[in-house]
């Protein structure tokens, strides 16, 4: 094989035996391509990093009070007075009452398409399920404002009433729209299909062997399900959930639009308040001053460490139980 | 324990399509029946009917009776989930579940009848059922070791260990050294002949010299031709199938003329 290559791995074809290019071109190439794609992951990553620690570095020197622990975000003022108390709150809250309403549901639905449905329903279920992932989420917002939140006041009305002895179920200011639970819910369904589309994945991947292991054993249906199919699809329904927390913890305009963006820590769910990182930048973003604008990034810079280390930690699940996984 | 089973006028249904027809068959208690067949005579789909392990395929279902012991096990308040804590089961190839231990993996049967009153402790089982295996002395060090850490032949003897673990009174093996070496699979055989004290086994296989060395009786199955139904064709004394089969096809796919 005549190369014009300067690889030193490239050897000329020798005529009588087996010896030639030790590396064909082609292979070469596609390492070289594939290798490319996958260091370019690793720039933009790096890009994004940089980017947000370089603009973020002038508003935090300004920054008249503690970054980490001020609940105003007054940072065009002067002095400027700002912090991520109350959108860290805000974005973790939404997004964990988000995970706790849409993670049983969507291994519910999962585990229905997958074991309990008949074939024809089953997959008209799994279409409509992939296509709620498609409904862009300022649909999700502005029917979250205009036709779900009358029939959420009541809900929440009703956990205030009976179960209002609970801390985060009281409303003591007699006003039930634009609550934390109603971002909740619609982050909740907004995740719903992420998190059942993937479980559904791989509920169907455990192996037709593994189910029938445990029925032979005299398993009932929840019982293979529970011997057979949970432990080898933990790693995916972590995976799962973690994607669903991901989505919730980065999406922007339906929070936006539902909260009333109320700078102050309030765990009660069913009262008016709360903000997230996502929303506040989209709400502020037009307005701001040049602090301001760098504030807004530094705040994106500490959702940015936080999606990394949501997708760390289930990495680091996911990896704890090696030995035992299905992948042995 | 070992109780005997009668196959009355079974014919078996994929959906619409009847894959096997009219089957009558006995197998008596504490010997060894082995099925052989070409392949998609049915013969697994019969051994599958026997646990009720056929239904769990969408559409699969079944006309006629299985009796264990006179009683029918496709009666109408027959729970099937309980049919198969009474017939054990061992596959083609070796499944232990692979997210648990050895240990786990012998009990795991018994963890489903939590409200049975046991004499024994978990541990007494979990060797007892290996020694029934003929696997304790291999694995006896590394009971806490994923079951998918050992050699497919040991994994196969675990599935046995499984099954017998909740003392079944019936063990099917639907090929069960199809996906071992030779060693492996005289391991498996010396164990079928020892577990015949304790249970009727019914063993599907390909290979007819296991055939001939582990079964009592033989029942050869047998289809005339794609989308027909199989039939059993003949069923008597392995040693009389293998030298005088009353059918000239049997006598055909045992000399190797077609199969």
């Amino acid at each position: 094989m005549a190369t014009t290559s300067h690889e030193p791995t490239t050897t000329r074809a020798d005529p009588e035996g087996i010896s030639g290019a030790a590396v064909r071109r082609g292979d070469r190439t596609f390492l070289g391509l594939s290798t490319g794609a996958g260091l370019l992951v690793l720039v933009v990553m790096a890009a994004i990093a940089v980017f947000l620690v370089w603009k973020a570095i002038p508003s935090i020197q300004a920054d008249s009070a503690n970054f980490f622990t001020e609940g105003q975000w007054l940072p065009d003022s002067d002095p400027p007075v700002f912090g991520i108390a109350v959108l860290l709150f805000g974005t973790l809250w939404t997004s964990i009452i988000a995970l706790v309403i849409a993670v049983p549901i969507g291994y519910g639905i999962a585990l229905f398409i997958a074991f309990y449905a008949q074939r024809r329903l089953a997959s008209t279920l799994a279409f409509i399920v992939d296509l709620l992932a498609a409904v862009p989420s300022i649909i999700f917002g502005l029917w979250g404002l205009y036709n779900f939140m009358p029939y959420v006041v009541p809900f929440s009305q009703w956990l205030s009433e009976y179960l209002g002895f609970i801390p985060i179920f009281a409303n003591s200011q007699e006003l039930w729209t634009k609550s934390i639970l109603m971002a909740g819910l619609v982050l909740a369904i907004m995740i719903l299909p992420t998190v059942s589309a993937i479980s559904r994945e791989v509920f169907v991947q455990v192996p037709r062997m593994h189910v029938e292991a445990a029925l032979a054993l005299g398993a009932t249906r929840w019982e293979m399900i529970r011997m057979a199919v949970f432990p080898f699809s933990r790693p995916g329904m972590i995976s799962a959930a973690m994607l669903g927390l991901g989505r919730a913890l980065g999406e922007t305009i339906a929070v936006a639009l539902i909260l009333s963006a109320a700078f102050e820590i309030n765990w009660a769910i069913t009262e008016p308040g709360g903000n997230s990182f996502a929303a506040n930048i989209a709400l502020k973003w037009g307005e701001a001053g040049e602090v301001g604008r760098s504030a807004l990034i530094a705040s994106g810079l500490v959702l940015f460490f936080i999606t990394l280390v949501v997708n760390m930690s289930a990495r680091w699940v996911i990896a704890r139980r090696k030995d035992f996984s299905g992948a042995n | 324990m070992s109780k005997q089973i009668d196959l009355v006028d079974l014919d078996i249904y994929y959906g619409d399509f009847l894959a096997v027809e009219g089957v009558n068959l006995t197998v008596k208690a504490n010997s060894v029946m082995s099925f052989i067949g070409p392949s998609g005579c049915g013969k697994s789909t019969v051994l599958r009917s026997i646990n009720r392990m056929h239904e769990v395929i969408p559409g699969a279902h079944v006309k006629g009776a299985v009796n264990l012991d006179g009683e029918n096990l496709y009666g109408p308040n027959v729970d099937p989930v309980l049919v198969r804590r009474t017939i054990g089961m061992v596959f083609q190839r070796p499944n232990p579940f692979p997210t648990m231990s050895i240990a786990e993996n012998v009990i795991a049967g018994l963890k489903l009848e939590k409200d049975k009153k046991r004499k024994e402790s978990m541990d007494e089982i979990v060797e007892k059922s290996l020694r029934g295996a003929n696997l304790w002395e291999e694995v006896k060090d590394r009971l806490k070791r994923p079951g998918a850490s050992l050699s497919g032949g040991q994994q196969q003897r675990l599935c046995i260990a499984r099954a017998i673990a909740v003392e079944p009174q019936v063990l099917l093996m639907d090929e069960p050294c199809s996906a071992l070496d030779p060693i492996s699979t005289l391991a498996i055989e010396d164990l079928i002949r020892e577990l015949k004290d304790r249970y009727t086994i019914i063993i599907v296989t390909h290979n007819m010299q296991q055939a001939g060395r582990v079964s009592d009786d033989t029942a050869f199955f047998n289809l005339s031709g794609i989308g027909k139904p199989g039939h059993l064709i003949e069923v008597g004394p392995t040693a009389q199938i293998f030298s005088h089969p009353e059918h000239k096809q049997t006598e055909d796919y045992i000399a190797g003329r077609f199969g």
